[in-house]
């Protein structure tokens, strides 16, 4: 039996919002995957809950009439990697949604839980943050929206604030057509298990040059991280084995990875280097693919 | 605090006032399917899994209450008629099964998997991607993985 005190099933973000703010102490629930793990360890922190469960509103995934696609944030793993809105316009995202955890937990796991409760190995964010995604936000005050790149602000400290609900996940047009994309997520096993280091990264070509590319990291520093510097650098060079081994180089001068039980810093040093060639590379690759 | 429910457990609808702190897991074993097994607790194992509206789930970190409204299937009623299912019956063939803990999760997941790719040409990496939720620490998985493609065979 899980330790919970107060518990409240809601009919809509509104009617959640207004209960977090009348209970301080609640927080929300929706895959579960997170909270009934903390609550089963004991987290006092988790006894109010305010259940959004498959909350209809936050569930569905949409392509606007401006060609954003709009991803409730109820939506579970499993919706990301077969959504045909999603493999058309963002398959990074279906790529990276398929590297979480098991089927079962991709089955009820939600992509607004894998934000909120801001693990920096979070399988989703690398890919948001290279697709630089915008996070629709209800709160107190009314409706927001905040680049998931302002989103975190340290090992499991985000920017909501009670009272405030993630509604949805927002890729913007200008942010899909045309990149090429790839996200790798490197663990100790291929399936089950959390991020060593996750990169993903974009790059649109002009003819044999890069036009933009946009490289992110998870685990590689207090929060996902894009790698700003290297991107800076990556800006109208020529593509050739030599530009992409120096591109990856400056990775290092945004990141900032940490010695764990899981992987030693100079581990994580050496994984981010390797991967950011590998991911360039393929992004690249498939933005040859997708022109 | 309670809550009533309704389900559809096994093919038979049931309505329950139960307690809102319960695992489905805990609700099902207190409905006496046993086959359904607490192992890690935390996702990782999958000695839980059952079928939820014909998708695996981790009963353990699933609140009973959300079970309402829903089917929910587990070995137990894959026996229709003293007939084992033919996913269950693979696993026998195979030698699929050892000390048997994490077999009736294993069989939920394969007879969802079944329903999904039947018919469809399907490798072996596909049915590992797909059992990777499920943790088997005696039969090393071949003779597992031998069941479920002989049930996608015919």
């Amino acid at each position: 039996m899980f330790n919970i005190e107060k518990y409240n099933k809601v009919k809509s973000v509104s009617e959640a919002v207004s209960l977090l703010e009348k209970n301080p102490q609640a927080k929300l629930i929706a895959g579960g995957t997170d909270v009934l793990i903390r609550l089963r360890e004991g987290e006092e922190e988790y006894t109010e809950l305010i259940d959004i469960h498959e909350l209809a509103e936050l569930m569905n995934i949409e392509k606007k009439q401006n060609g954003d696609v709009y991803i409730g944030s109820a939506v579970t793993f499993s919706q990301l990697m077969e959504d045909k809105i999603i493999k058309d316009c963002v398959p990074v995202l279906a790529q990276a949604a398929g590297t979480l955890g098991g089927p079962q937990v991709r089955n009820v796991a939600t992509i607004g839980g894998n934000l909120c409760n801001g693990a920096i190995s979070a399988d989703s964010a690398a890919a948001l943050f290279v697709l630089d995604a915008v996070l629709e936000i209800e709160g107190i005050k009314g409706t927001r929206e905040t680049p998931v790149r302002e989103f975190y602000l340290g090992p499991g400290k985000v920017v909501l604030e009670q009272g405030d609900v993630l509604k949805a996940v927002i890729i913007k047009q200008e942010n899909y057509t045309g990149f090429g994309a790839n996200y790798y997520k490197y663990a100790m096993r291929n399936a089950m298990d959390i991020a060593t280091i996750g990169c993903a990264a974009t790059c649109k070509l002009d003819g044999e040059k890069v036009a933009e590319l946009k490289i992110a990291f998870t685990v590689a520093a207090p929060k996902p991280m894009r790698a700003q510097t290297a991107e800076d650098a990556a800006r109208g060079k020529q593509v050739t084995a030599e530009n992409i081994e120096a591109i990856a180089a400056l990775v290092l001068e945004d990141l900032n990875p940490r010695d764990s039980w899981r992987a030693s810093k100079n581990f994580r040093l050496h994984i981010i280097q390797t991967l950011a060639q590998r991911v360039i590379t393929a992004a690249i690759e498939d933005s040859g693919v997708r022109q | 605090m309670r809550k009533t429910i309704s389900l559809e457990l096994n093919g038979e609808q049931h309505t329950k006032n139960i307690d809102i702190r319960l695992s489905l897991l805990e609700l099902l074993r207190e409905e006496g399917l046993t086959s359904v097994k607490h192992g890690c607790g935390v996702g990782e194992c999958g000695a839980c899994t059952v079928l939820v509206n014909n998708t695996p789930i981790d009963s353990c970190m699933y609140l009973a209450v959300w079970a309402d409204g829903k089917t929910i299937r587990t070995t137990e009623g894959e026996v229709k008629e003293g007939e084992v299912s033919q996913v269950q019956q693979a696993y026998i063939d195979a030698g699929a099964v050892q000390c048997g803990y994490c077999t009736p999760g294993f069989i939920m997941t394969s007879t969802a998997f079944v329903e999904k790719y039947k018919g469809q040409s399907v490798d072996r990496e596909l049915i590992r991607k797909e059992h990777a939720g499920n943790l088997c620490r005696c039969t090393g998985y071949e003779t597992i993985i031998c069941a479920i493609e002989s049930c996608l065979k015919d």
